[in-house]
């Protein structure tokens, strides 16, 4: 289960709507070991595509750097979908590299109703998880 | 002096779940080699037969090793080579 903060979704949400059509994606890093997302982290979607997305190499060094000097980690991977619905594709099962991590899925093809879903990936393999929103994390 | 070499998550089953191991060469290539010597299986996460995996990124210190020479991308005592997946998908 991805436990999560209202605001967070919100601006996961916010992102994904704003992008669209192009597909937009970010993460959400949090302490090691805390599986609870705190820090929301929109990247460039470097694709610039209605149907892939892909973090630029060099965002993706800064990123990881920081994590690593915050001790934190990828708690959430999030992308969205803007004409399909919010469950990986064959490409984000293949590219999928963050055991741990919550693959957050957005869907913004209906533009009155935003589709979030929350995922695990590991080996290739699709778990979906309950979304628990909360207002704020003990 | 060894070149310090920064695994990601994934790939840590190989290395025992070292975040940071060392090896030696004086390219990428001979690196890397020297890295599957003591973690098999390692290198064929990062190379295929055509080269760096197209949703692998490497680093030497702070550039990205395709915007340098690739695998053949020299390398010496206290450069730091960072490997990560990239984060794409459709």
């Amino acid at each position: 289960m991805l436990t999560i903060r209202r605001d967070l979704v919100d601006a996961m949400i916010e992102h994904a709507r704003r992008d669209h059509p192009d597909e937009a994606c970010g993460v959400i890093a949090g302490p090691v070991g805390s599986d609870t997302p705190t820090r929301f982290i929109p990247m460039v979607n470097a694709a610039r595509s209605t149907t892939f997305y892909e973090f630029d190499s060099g965002d993706l060094l800064r990123l990881y750097r920081q994590m690593d000097a915050n001790d934190e980690e990828p708690v959430v991977v999030y992308h969205s979908h803007t004409a399909t619905p919010a469950y990986p594709s064959r490409t984000d099962i293949s590219y999928a590299s963050e055991p741990n991590a919550h693959y957050v899925l957005v869907s913004t093809r209906d533009p009155e109703a935003t589709e979030l879903r929350s995922y695990r990936i590991v080996d290739a393999e699709v778990t979906e998880e309950e979304v628990q929103i909360v207002e704020s994390v003990p | 002096m060894a070149i310090e070499v920064q695994i990601p998550t994934i790939l840590r089953t190989y290395t025992d779940g070292e975040k940071t191991v060392g090896a030696e060469g004086a390219t990428l290539s001979d690196l890397l080699a020297d890295l599957d010597v003591k973690y098999p299986g390692l290198r064929d996460r990062v190379v295929d037969d055509a080269g760096l995996r197209r949703f692998v990124n490497v680093y030497l210190n702070d550039e990205d090793v395709r915007f340098l020479d690739g695998l053949q991308t020299a390398v010496s005592d206290g450069d730091s080579v960072t490997i990560l997946p990239a984060v794409a998908g459709g």
